[in-house]
């Protein structure tokens, strides 16, 4: 290189596999040309717990759906739920319309939950842990109404092939509805601090943008392809279950701001739109919820022969909290596990989206864009740079790239 | 371009590929309380025109979402199903499609469809380590849930030899796998 002479280099910041920001491990290599990042590489299969391969050559059926259960700890209904729907098709089972509703409700009930876990986390990014304290402290409301209803605040095994094992009795309304009207009251408290807090808004406004066309190539599906303008919610074009009988809209962020910009700010709208949406169809289920049974096989032996002796194939899809959710079940007769059985969680969809909604973005604000679409992988305790001009390594703690996002938003409100 | 029926969509599929479709089939099962029906549709076309049906998919929407492919090992084939979905946006209009193609054992090979569908890369890259299909012409074709020590040749998906077994380990007081069971 003659003297004079500068030569362009970027940095590759690799972030994760372990990171607070995350739920999950996974791997984000960032090539950066000084703050600014200019790709992503997205490096998964750190927990890859071959639950695919459990299921088509170890359990039997109903083993499976509640190892589907805990493939992820947050969306412990949509699973289950999405494969009971598979299975149900590819053996032709039928489902008593009570257990329609009361799953339904159970997967509401999660959508809840992991709302307004994901505001506590999006709040925490931006060093604005007082919110952080305040919706988790918010959200432990509809945890303890679901273990009064479910008897488990997680992995609550309610769902069974052809039905659901626990009722909703008439004494547990009054405590549901309880609860109910508490997220109604507060909801006005949680839009003011998110939507109107001048911090949240600067930290979120015009960062992480996912264009329509993007997000449409990319086939982001939930919150984060409903903030980028794409009207697209399984629950209100193919409903399934209890979804059908009601008329869910899917939530872009123009029904508020009459814009789409498809940033930070937006998905946290649609997120928050979603809680009341939420709400309201709990509501909507109890009041039409029909009588009768809740399963159409109560003998397990009975029910494992069934399903050995079935054959065909079914498609489950599911709005999970992040979006949707598809699993792809085919039952061979004679076979004591599902023959193939296939899942998409919504995240892996998403997480190609990631590249678009980093690119530009300051390493700042690398936590909060990212955690935007709400990844359900895992944890970034360090960060380790290389410099590749001259090839030395510095590690960067969680706490530093941490500190970061927080100093940005202290120069901000200065 | 409008939006058509379930039966209108099988039947541009089968004009448009002429000898390569098989058959197409539509499923539907009604739920809850006011018997609305869930529906999709299941078509299958030879490999040769494989690459023809996903055009038709793009032409029949702008941009179709492709949630997933899902393979299985039937023996002496693969099967392949990629499965997209049609039309979203209203109440009860979506549709699911499910574009099966069977490939044989000797020649596991497909085109690949990021060029139409820049979304499906992670999904091609699934069905190569997982499968052991080649995807051909696929951009970037590293591992993606697989550790870069797990040997060539081993398909976890796969029922024939070289599914996972021979990687399995014992633990000690099991018996390897198939002599576990009772009788």
């Amino acid at each position: 290189m003659a003297a004079g002479e500068t030569q362009k280099t970027t940095y590759t910041i690799p972030v994760g596999p372990i990171h607070p920001a995350l739920k999950e491990p996974i791997q984000l290599m960032l090539e950066i040309e000084g703050e600014r990042v200019v790709d992503t590489d997205i490096l998964v299969g750190q927990v890859h717990r071959s639950i695919e391969w459990l299921g088509m050559n170890r359990n039997n059926p109903v083993q499976t759906l509640y190892l589907a259960e805990r493939i992820c700890g947050i969306c412990n209904i949509c699973h289950p739920f999405c494969l009971a729907i598979g299975v149900e098709q590819a053996a032709s089972m039928i489902v008593p319309e009570r257990a329609e509703y009361i799953r339904v409700i159970a997967a509401e009930m999660e959508r809840i939950h992991s709302h307004i876990l994901w505001a506590g986390v999006a709040a925490h990014e931006i060093g604005f842990d007082t919110v952080f304290y305040l919706t988790w402290r918010v959200r432990e409301e509809i945890m303890d109404l679901i273990e009064y209803v479910f008897g488990n605040r997680i992995t609550k095994a309610v769902l069974q092939f052809g039905g659901v094992r626990r009722d909703i009795t008439a004494e547990q309304l009054p405590r549901i509805r309880q609860s109910l009207d508490y997220y109604r009251s507060i909801f006005e408290h949680l839009r003011r601090i998110f939507l109107e807090d001048k911090t949240v808004r600067m930290r979120t406004r015009n960062v992480g943008v996912l264009t329509t066309e993007d997000a449409l190539k990319l086939l982001a599906v939930g919150p984060t392809g409903r903030a980028s303008g794409v009207p697209k919610d399984v629950r209100q074009d193919q409903p399934y279950s209890a979804y059908a009988d009601l008329n869910v809209k899917a939530i872009t962020p123009d029904l508020v701001t009459g814009t789409v910009v498809g940033d930070v700010y937006d998905r946290i709208i649609v997120r928050l739109l979603e809680i009341k949406q939420s709400v309201e169809i709990i509501e909507e289920c109890i009041d039409r919820m029909p009588s009768g049974p809740i399963m159409s096989e109560t003998k397990m032996p009975r029910l494992l022969r069934m399903l050995t002796d079935a054959a065909g194939e079914g498609i489950g899809r599911v709005e999970a909290p992040r979006g949707e959710d598809i699993h792809y079940v085919r039952l061979e007769a004679g076979s004591e596990t599902l023959a193939t059985w296939k899942v998409r969680a919504p995240t892996y969809v998403n997480l190609l989206a990631v590249p678009a909604i980093l690119k530009d973005m300051q390493i700042a604000d690398v936590p909060i864009a990212f955690a935007s679409i709400d990844p359900c992988q895992s944890c970034t305790n360090r960060v380790v740079v290389t410099d590749r001009a001259t090839g030395r390594r510095s590690v960067l703690g969680y706490e530093d790239l941490h500190r970061l996002s927080v100093e940005k938003t202290r120069e901000m409100l200065r | 371009m409008d939006r058509l029926a379930p039966q209108a969509i099988i039947d541009s599929f089968a004009a448009k590929l002429g000898d390569g479709f098989v058959e197409g089939s539509i499923y539907e099962r009604e739920v809850a309380v006011k018997k609305n029906k869930f529906r999709s549709l299941w078509i299958e076309v030879r490999k040769a025109a494989f690459r023809n049906a996903v055009e038709h998919v793009c032409h029949l929407q702008k941009y179709p979402h492709l949630a997933i492919i899902s393979t299985s090992d039937l023996g002496e084939e693969v099967e392949l199903i990629y499965h997209f979905t049609l039309y979203y946006g209203e109440h009860l209009q979506e549709l699911s499609l499910g574009l099966r193609v069977k490939l044989p054992k000797t020649d596991l090979r497909v085109p690949t469809i990021t060029d139409l569908i820049p979304g499906a890369i992670f999904t091609e890259r699934e069905i190569q380590e997982m499968m052991g299909v080649e995807v051909a012409g696929i951009p970037d074709g590293r591992r993606l849930f697989i550790d870069e020590d797990v040997p060539e040749g081993v398909y976890p998906w796969r029922k024939d030899e070289t599914g996972p077994d021979k990687l399995l380990r014992v633990l000690p007081g099991r018996k390897p796998r198939g002599e576990d069971k009772k009788g």
